[in-house]
């Protein structure tokens, strides 16, 4: 088990040294730069600008240097703020933003495979039907579409839920459930169909042949069995969810991450960019490495092939 | 000798989107105490069907019992709720399968799967339940008990794991042990040594065991009456000694013919019966075996001849073991 860690470990280092540095000269071979957008600037100023941010050495040395930073833990200076530094922003805005897409995280997570579960269980009965319902409109609607529909027909006629804003709990309810939606219809979907493989299989009628309960055949048997497919997408949907999502902070008016990233692009802010991907990066292979860990817990299978006896 | 288990008319159906599919056509049997019956025949003749309808594993709907009894010490289990039948499974009747490598819970611990039914059934502590872990493991002669208890499936060989299905289904002391072909995904050595353990098992726990399987070997080791089945119905049936020395059915004597010998010619092919049985969802109205038998006459084809007794335990149910059909040469016949 230790091994195995520290392997992932250096894995995970490989990993975001590759995408520093991927992002990083793809980011630099992008026409135009952070100062293009200010209007005509006399060239004095602009070669000052440059030297600044270290813009005027050459590719190679900007880069060996941002590593260097990086190390340190350092993202650098934000080339469009003039208050706040990379570090500042990530701090500002990834707990607003973690605390929704976390929010969002359980709501899916609590009835996602529930609904897929139950879909499995009543096949071609109405709890199949709605749970496939629900679980197609949750994948089909974007979140643009599902948060504007929340605030003109929810939060205008509900008192106590606000149309946008952040501070409070209620707050996060009406954005929480539409970030949640397209996550939890995924794992409905994907309990559904391995659970129906699952409830196939003859370990099921062994353990219906042992006198246990329906229940228990299911919880003791057939559920831990399939949830592995949705367990294996979690890395991705979680990473997905704590560092914001752009369209729904911007429709509730939510001061997260989620608009860093897209708003840096377009600024050609270079510390920005490389700020919010490699602290996208860094949380991805974080959770990847977590939902390996679990893999290895629910599967005996796999602790054994990972551990090479 | 006292009944077990005594089946009586029993028909399971299957309602399909094309109609109704009588997989059980009106069979009935007994099993008496400490006695090994053998239920034999090709794949989809109702073998299996009929031993989980005795535990009432299959998935109703779209199954259903049609008609008949069951009786389990005299009770009817055709008519027990699914919560009456979860004290009977695991606990007084037990089942073991046929594919080993699939039947077992990938993400349980062996010890575990062995005493769930036991726990739930007694209500026995964690530490009594492990110690019963341990002693079926060593019953069934698994090595190193303590250690394998805490195992998984895919730690186990496919031998292995089916001596676990068997301590798992005798944990219970189970009256009646249903074996669905329990050797047929071993090879052939860990067979013997299964067969071996199951019949050393029932002498010790006197328990009766009904066994499906579709290979003749075993039965002839094994068992002490044989029912052979033929397109949901019996067509035969009586003790080993009347089915192998005296078998009175065509089916039953081609299946006999079909085993293949080691005193075989090289080039000497195997003996087959050719065609496939009938589809049940139009069963026929006459012998089900009419279009493969050589003998086939032409009542066969309209009229199920009743069964004909040729001893108190013995019959078959065939026209040319009619009297009226005694003159009738039977060519190619083992006999």
């Amino acid at each position: 088990m230790k091994k195995y860690l520290l392997k992932r470990f250096v894995m995970s280092i490989i990993t975001l040294w590759a995408i520093v540095t991927i992002t990083f000269f793809l980011m630099h071979a992008i026409p135009g730069n952070p100062f293009a957008k200010e209007g005509k600037m006399p060239p004095v100023v602009y070669e000052n600008l440059q030297k600044k941010y270290g813009l005027d050495k050459p590719l190679y040395q900007q880069y060996l240097i941002y590593l260097g930073n990086l190390v340190r833990g350092d993202f650098g200076e934000s080339m469009k703020s003039r208050v706040e530094t990379v570090n500042d922003m990530i701090e500002r805005g990834f707990p607003v933003s973690a605390r929704l897409g976390a929010q969002a995280l359980v709501f899916a997570l609590i009835f996602g495979p529930a609904l897929g579960a139950m879909a499995a269980l009543y096949q071609n009965k109405m709890p199949d039907y709605i749970s496939m319902i629900v679980a197609i409109i949750g994948i089909s609607v974007p979140s643009f579409v599902m948060g504007t529909f929340l605030i003109q027909f929810v939060a205008k006629n509900v008192s106590f839920l606000p149309i946008g804003g952040w501070g409070e709990f209620k707050h996060t309810i009406l954005p929480s459930f539409a970030l949640g939606l397209m996550p939890l219809a995924t794992m409905a979907r994907l309990m559904r169909s391995s659970m129906l493989e699952v409830l196939n299989q003859d370990y099921i009628k062994t353990a219906k042949s042992k006198g246990l309960t329906k229940f228990a055949v299911i919880m003791k048997h057939a559920v831990r069995n399939a949830i592995l497919p949705v367990v294996s997408v979690l890395g991705i949907t979680i990473s997905n969810l704590l560092v914001g999502s752009f369209v729904i902070e911007k429709i509730f008016g939510i001061p997260g991450l989620g608009m860093f990233f897209v708003k840096s692009i377009g600024n050609r802010d270079y510390t920005l960019i490389m700020g919010t991907t490699v602290f996208y990066a860094l949380i991805l292979v974080l959770m990847l490495l977590l939902v390996d860990i679990t893999y290895m817990l629910v599967d005996p299978r796999i602790r054994l092939t990972e551990e090479g006896h | 000798m006292e009944n077990i288990l005594d089946v009586k008319n029993l028909q399971v159906s299957f309602k399909t989107f094309f109609g109704e599919v009588e997989a059980v056509r009106d069979i009935s049997f007994t099993v008496g105490k400490k006695e090994t019956v053998a239920i034999v025949g090709e794949s989809g003749c109702g073998k299996s069907v009929t031993a989980s309808s005795i535990m009432q594993l299959l998935p109703m709907p779209p199954a259903f019992y049609k008609g008949g009894q069951i009786l389990f010490k005299g009770e009817d289990i055709v008519k027990k709720t699914e919560r009456e039948m979860q004290h009977i499974r695991g606990s007084k009747i037990s089942m073991v399968f046929q594919d080993p490598m699939t039947s077992l819970n990938p993400t349980m611990k062996i010890g575990r799967q062995i005493v769930e039914g036991l726990m739930k059934h007694q209500h026995l502590s964690k530490k009594e339940a492990n110690k019963k872990a341990i002693e079926m493991l060593k019953l069934v002669s698994v090595p190193q008990p303590e250690k394998r208890v805490n195992q998984y499936p895919h730690e186990f060989s496919g031998g292995m794991r089916q001596r676990v299905m068997i301590a798992l289904a005798m944990v219970s002391n189970p009256e009646l042990l249903i074996a669905d072909e329990p050797t047929t995904a071993l090879d052939v050595t860990v067979q013997a040594q299964i067969l071996d353990l199951m019949k050393e098992l029932q002498d010790k726990l006197n328990m009766s065991i009904i066994l499906i399987t579709h290979d003749l070997g075993v039965v002839a080791d094994m068992s002490d009456k044989v029912i052979v089945m033929y397109a949901g119905q019996i067509v035969e049936q009586g003790t080993v000694n009347d089915i192998f020395k005296n078998p009175m059915h065509p089916y039953t004597i081609k299946l006999l013919a079909s085993v293949p010998r080691l005193n075989m010619k090289r080039d000497e092919s195997l003996n087959y019966i050719e065609g496939t049985p009938p589809d049940l969802y139009i069963p026929p109205k006459g012998c089900a075996f009419f279009d493969r038998c050589d003998h086939a006459m032409k009542v066969c084809k309209d009229y199920m001849p009743d069964p004909e007794y040729h001893s108190k335990e013995h019959y078959s149910r065939c026209w040319l073991n009619h009297p009226l059909a005694k003159d009738v040469r039977r060519e190619g016949s083992v006999r």
